[in-house]
């Protein structure tokens, strides 16, 4: 046995158009963590389908244990012991925990499945290696933190040697990525050997032995993570030095531009409110951010203040203007003039009209219409202006002169210029496009849902640049954001969401990672609800 | 009593081409391929299992000899029928990736062409009927037994056909092999997240061509069903039976046990509609010229009104009408 157990040797794959690896070679040593570092579209999952055989590359050879082996699909992968945490779970959702574990290696008589077996076997791993699950939950009812914990047992239940985790940390809050943290490295002492793709720095430094750096689908170079520190891992990823800390100078908050009083939003998933009675107010000249966990309300919280989906109760004001009011006898007692007006549920285009802002959670499904050309996106909220149309046609030559303009000032890069179609852009430049156009209409509030999310670490610094300049501007800036860096390092506010409510407020500078970790988790709130929109 | 016999012995047999037929879709939307062409494989089935009959009786003495043995050979002609047209849309939407639905009505218009072609060559030009012999129903004589009371003999052997005890058996193996075997978690698998299917291992385009190949054999069986069911001759033609067991399909929410009641239920509703004139205490609408009319209607007013009414809490296989494409992730 050699030292290394997997060697990627020369490995080369292209795409119609793109090499997304050139010339890689990657060698992975027993029971080591061996991290797997770039930017989107360095390559990465590209490297790692080819491994679990998912892709075939064009060149290079793999050898597991010294040996060359040809995997040419996940059955081989899994012959030779190679298992792979997706990036997005590949779990049926109406299946039960244990079904989704066994599918594919099903125990059986006569191919009649013998589920009392794998149920014991299930336990006993899940007991061993502290991965609490319950078998016979089905995959739509439970956490996402605990639907990676389904994920990773099916590798070991299939006695995986080499396990391949793809981004595992962006779903999970702090708490959970310490935990997996701490898996990870007692299934590296058992002898298990890991590859660990990530764009965090962090988590490299925290708990990878070496770490593989991949730029624009070649090989930077391979190092030990005790001789490196996070300037030198971003500036191989990158290319350049990156800033980690946010420069701004502190905030100087002018008068209230959104208030929202009493909103209350139902829920489409579930029969309980997804916003329940949420009240602040965000002035100009600050960014408050909304921090929280994926699904404890913020997205129907958006959707309620942006005009996607109707509240059921609430009053949110924007520049001294109603854009929603809707009567409740219990919600609004404090006006009771109010239930003789009649509702107020302003249109999009209205709240668009009077300086409202939205960089949406889903680029592609609310930011762009994805088969028209990047300038007619530019245009998608402005081409009813008279300055893009004349008597119903749209005036192409404004509409490009415009773009042409975004498009050097925001630095949006594309294959075609104004004309590329959006789908064809990458991520990062799909949300330069957003970013433009809903800044360049010179909001009184931008509302910057995950903005950075997916994003690496060049496009994230770009886009922390843009809020705070917009700040800067004295607009009002409301950030929505599950990443702590991010929360800490950008706001001037932050409001903790758990739950549909508000269970905290916080200065940045008063607190710490980890115990903003804990209100998001719902492990402490602030027991004066007051005090969360006092200020 | 022997009204309410008459109508519980009807109701089984045009439940059971429902039955079968809707058991059928179940396989193919269950492994992610919809099936709209489940009318065009019925007609296929039955004309070919028609034809067959038809062969049996002018060319053989089967028919006085061992008369179930040739029922059973028209019931395997019929499922072999179905399940060779149902691999026309199953290499249109899982090979060639093809729109399923649109696939699937272009079966649905070439099968009764194909019919009419087909009977007129056999026939004749012009002879369109395919007369079903009168020896493929099961007698008291056949079996051997007569029941004493009349309510239990009317029930049983007023209309008896061996596709009913192929039914009844097809649908235990169904319920068995969707849920307790390798296969139907695989094939559940392939409908819902087909993506996580092939990250296992499994081959996705070989479970929806298998999906689809059973609702063949189910549907070509239905379709042999549904023509005894229906009357003495085969019309190229089975009257829109083939939507009739989407929906029961729809309203069974895809499991077996409920496509069991929802079929049943129809099939209710279909006789009331057609003995309405000898049920006494329905109204009759004297005064409305063919008031019969409005009772045939019945059943598939029933279904538009269920289907709205359960439309919200039915929850189809993910992924069916989504071509898998190995290449995109």
């Amino acid at each position: 046995m050699g030292e290394y157990v997997i060697e990627m040797l020369n490995i080369t794959k292209d795409f119609p158009g793109i090499r997304a690896n050139d010339d890689i070679t990657l060698r992975l040593r027993r029971g080591e963590i061996h991290a797997l570092l770039g930017e989107n579209g360095a390559g990465k999952s590209t490297l790692m389908s080819v491994l679990f055989g998912l892709y075939q590359p064009e060149g290079g050879v793999i050898k597991k244990d010294g040996d060359v082996v040809h995997i040419k699909d996940p059955n081989d992968a899994n012959a030779l012991h190679i298992g792979m945490v997706h990036q997005h779970f590949k779990l049926v959702e109406i299946f039960t925990v244990l079904e989704n574990i066994i599918l594919g290696v099903e125990p059986n008589k006569m191919g009649f499945l013998q589920k009392k077996e794998a149920h014991r076997r299930v336990v006993e791993l899940s007991e061993r290696y502290g991965l609490k699950i319950d078998p016979d939950a089905l995959i739509e009812d439970i956490s996402v933190g605990m639907q990676q914990r389904v994920e990773i047992l099916k590798m070991l239940y299939r006695d995986n040697e080499i396990l391949i985790f793809d981004e595992p940390t962006a779903v999970l809050t702090p708490q959970e990525i310490d935990e997996l943290m701490g898996i990870m490295r007692s299934f590296a002492a058992e002898g298990k050997s890991i590859l660990f793709i990530t764009h965090k720095l962090n988590e490299i430094m925290a708990v990878a032995d070496r770490c593989t750096v991949l730029r624009k689908g070649k090989c930077v170079g391979t190092v030990d993570v005790k001789d490196t520190d996070k300037v030198k891992l971003s500036r191989m990823m990158v290319g350049r030095d990156v800033d980690f800390i946010v420069e701004k100078d502190d905030a100087k908050p002018g008068k209230t531009v959104l208030e929202i009083k009493n909103l209350t939003v139902p829920s489409k998933a579930h029969k309980n409110n997804a916003v329940k009675n949420v009240s602040f107010n965000v002035r100009a000249g600050e960014i408050v951010c909304l921090a929280g966990i994926e699904g404890n309300g913020q997205t129907e919280f958006v959707y309620a203040l942006t005009g996607l989906e109707k509240p059921s109760a609430g009053r949110i004001t924007l520049k001294g203007e109603p854009i929603v009011q809707i009567g409740h006898k219990r919600g609004l007692q404090s006006s009771a003039s109010l239930d003789k007006t009649k509702p107020i549920l302003m249109p999009i285009r209205h709240r668009s009209k009077l300086g409202m802002s939205h960089i949406p959670e889903d680029r592609q499904k609310y930011g762009l219409v994805l088969d028209y050309s990047l300038e007619e996106n530019l245009v998608l909220q402005r081409y009813w202006e008279p300055e893009f149309q004349n008597k119903g046609f749209i005036r192409k030559d404004q509409v490009r002169e415009y773009a042409d303009r975004l498009i050097r000032q925001y630095d949006i890069r594309s294959g075609q210029g104004p004309v590329t179609p959006a789908r064809s852009m990458s991520g990062g430049n799909q949300q330069k496009a957003i970013v433009a156009r809903e800044i360049d209409k010179n909001p009184e509030l931008l509302v910057a849902v995950q903005p950075t999310r997916g994003l690496d670490v060049g496009a994230i610094e770009y886009i922390h640049h843009q809020l705070i300049a917009a700040r800067d501007n004295g607009k009002a800036v409301l950030l929505v954001s599950l990443e702590l860096d991010e929360v800490i390092n950008v706001s001037d506010r932050i409001l903790v969401m758990y739950e549909g409510e508000i269970v905290g407020a916080f200065d940045p500078k008063d607190i710490t990672v980890q115990e903003l970790g804990l209100y998001m988790a719902g492990a402490k709130r602030q027991s004066n609800e007051s005090e969360a929109y006092s200020a | 009593m022997r009204i309410v016999s008459d109508i519980l012995s009807a109701t089984i047999l045009f439940a059971v081409p429902l039955l079968l037929v809707a058991l059928g879709g179940m396989f193919s939307e269950r492994s992610g391929i919809i099936n709209i062409a489940l009318e065009g494989i019925m007609i296929v089935g039955a004309l070919f299992a028609c034809l067959t009959l038809r062969a049996l009786d002018l060319n053989t003495s089967i028919g006085q000899n061992a008369p179930q043995l040739g029922m059973l050979i028209a019931i395997l002609v019929a499922a072999f029928s179905g399940a060779l047209f149902s691999l026309l849309l199953a290499f249109a939407s899982v090979s060639l990736k093809a729109d399923q639905t649109i696939g699937g009505t272009a079966l649905n218009m070439m099968a009764p062409a194909l019919a009419i072609a087909v009977t007129w060559a056999v026939q004749g030009q012009g002879q369109t009927n395919i007369i079903i012999p009168t020896w493929t129903r099961i007698t008291q004589e056949t079996l051997g037994i007569v029941p004493k009371d009349v309510f239990w003999q009317n029930l049983v052997f007023k209309s008896f056909y061996q596709t009913t005890i192929w039914a009844i058996l097809l649908f235990l193996v169904a319920a068995v092999l969707l849920y307790k075997t390798r296969f139907g978690l695989r094939m559940r698998a392939c409908g819902e997240h087909p993506q996580a299917a092939d990250s296992v291992g499994i081959n996705v385009y070989r479970m929806r061509y298998a999906g689809v190949f059973i609702s063949g054999i189910l549907g070509g069986i239905g379709g042999l069903a549904y023509t005894i069911a229906a009357g003495s001759t085969f019309q190229s033609s089975v009257a829109g039976y083939g939507f009739l067991a989407l929906a029961v399909m729809i309203f069974g929410n895809w499991k077996p046990w409920n496509i069991l009641g929802a079929s049943l239920f129809f099939a209710l509703f279909k006789i009331i509609g057609s003995y309405s004139g000898s049920i006494p205490f329905l109204p009759k609408f004297e005064n409305l010229n063919q008031s019969e009319y409005l009772y045939l209607m019945v059943p598939y007013i029933v279904t538009m009104i269920l289907l709205i009414l359960t439309s919200k809490k039915s929850r189809a296989p993910k992924s069916e009408g989504i071509p898998y494409d190995k290449g995109r992730r």
